[in-house]
């Protein structure tokens, strides 16, 4: 499971635990978001996200 | 810096965006999804570099330098861009009426350019309050890479830093500062944190936790004059009683709001108020010139926020690409990202006057904004009371 991050505010989505709150389920991949998802916390699209290794 | 080589002397260009924030680029990248083949050129005052201002106030405790925050070059945006990038080339002046604009040139000469349509995405200035005393000038205060480049010079000698403002900005670069091993104060004359936007209760729990991790705290106290002494700064501060006291620091970080960069705008006749007066397709006050981001006052209102912008940035590329669409935004919580006590905010609608229910619980205080029939206009969730925010997002848009 990976963790991405948005380039612009930094929130994180783990695919492990999905957005439950924007309707992700948990263990949701990333590649099965819409690509018209937003971040929830800044609004920018998908392509501002980056694969990132989250330490622990 | 390779030689730049610039249009010729009021050659035109389909659209020239004046800025290169998240503002310039973002509605830049917008447009050119919609409009792959016309010709766009950038005009960058700095080195033109991509950056997001938000990972400014946390860059620390991610341990990432200015460098490492400036994410692409000017050269790569203009490759992805497709666009001409000008950089460190100022705008001096605007002429609507001929549809030009006066540029200085990295080389110190002056040429002119010519548009079919102008956005103007220039930023706003950290302004900070009026301080008396020779240590004045060296206050520091950060609203883009530049600024931040600099504050980060300073802090390599820096131990002690005072903060002046409890707002999203001030509480952040507090929170990061300390968490990175600064010793940390926060002076403000609000007697507690967030007073514009939460709560008493929510904005005296976010200063207890940022107390908790060893931040000092004024509350009540402005800051009057700046001293310079022996390699510190002795600043004063005076209380809304009268006390007044002094704090040697060995740096001042300012962070007590933002002034809209309207100059431009103003000498060139174009509509301005708090920023560059827009409409709802953010379109100034002429036909061909737009504007967004800090500079703008989009309907009425300043805000200087990520989500807005994003919202503004993709409407205001349709409109450039001939599909006009005004923008219309969602419910936008503003996030703010101290990990000692996080807050989220969705404010009331401008003009619309709600009154608190406050509820406190452990580590956390839910609070909303109600109108008199009791309906739900927005609300601030502190701490442990985030997990309500799905919920509260969902009553909120069926009030």
């Amino acid at each position: 499971m990976k963790k991405w991050q948005c380039l612009i505010c930094g929130y994180v989505y783990d695919e492990a635990q999905g957005a439950p709150e924007e309707g992700i389920a948990p263990g949701t991949r990333w590649e099965d978001i819409p690509d018209d998802w937003l971040c929830p916390d800044c609004g920018v699209g998908k392509i501002d996200f980056e694969m990132i290794e989250m330490a622990g | 810096m390779a030689e730049q080589e610039y249009p010729g002397d009021a050659a035109v260009t389909p659209l020239v965006i004046v800025g290169t924030g998240l503002a310039g680029y973002t509605v830049a990248r917008e447009w050119r999804k919609l409009v792959p083949d016309q010709a766009l050129t950038i005009i960058s005052v700095d080195d033109g570099s991509f950056y997001s201002k938000p990972m400014l106030s946390n860059a620390l405790t991610a341990r990432k330098s200015p460098q490492q925050l400036a994410t692409f070059s000017a050269a790569q945006m203009a490759e992805q861009l497709q666009a001409t990038i000008l950089t460190q080339a100022r705008v001096t002046a605007l002429h609507p009426e001929r549809a030009e604009l006066t540029l200085l040139r990295d080389d110190g000469v002056e040429c002119r350019l010519g548009y079919g349509q102008l956005v103007l995405a220039l930023g706003a200035d950290a302004v900070s309050l009026p301080l008396a005393g020779d240590g004045a000038g060296g206050v520091y205060a950060v609203n883009d890479l530049q600024d931040y480049r600099r504050l980060r010079a300073a802090l390599e000698q820096a131990r002690s830093v005072l903060v002046l403002g409890a707002g999203f900005v001030g509480c952040e670069f507090a929170n990061d500062l300390r968490l990175a091993g600064y010793e940390v104060s926060v002076a403000d004359p609000a007697p507690y944190a967030l007073s514009r936007f939460v709560p008493e209760s929510l904005g005296r729990q976010l200063v207890a936790a940022l107390q908790d991790i060893g931040i000092g705290w004024y509350a009540g106290w402005a800051a009057r004059e700046v001293l310079r002494q022996e390699g510190k700064l002795l600043v004063t501060l005076e209380h809304a009683a009268g006390a007044r006291q002094q704090l040697p620091v060995d740096l001042v970080l300012s962070a007590t709001g933002l002034r809209p960069r309207v100059a431009l705008a103003q000498a060139a006749g174009l509509h301005v108020n708090r920023g560059i007066v827009t409409d709802a397709w953010l379109r100034t006050s002429d036909a061909r010139v737009y504007a967004l981001g800090d500079c703008a006052e989009v309907a009425g209102v300043v805000q200087p926020f990520v989500m807005p912008l994003m919202h503004c940035a993709r409407a205001l590329a349709k409109n450039l690409a001939g599909t006009p669409a005004p923008v219309a935004y969602p419910t936008m919580p503003i996030v703010l990202k101290t990990p000692s006590y996080p807050v989220i905010v969705v404010p009331p609608d401008p003009g619309l006057a709600g009154s608190w229910q406050v509820t406190e619980m452990e580590g956390g205080v839910k609070a909303l904004s109600m109108d008199a029939d009791g309906k739900l206009l927005g609300f601030a969730l502190g701490g442990s009371a985030l997990t309500e925010k799905a919920a509260l997002l969902k009553a909120l848009a069926s009030a």
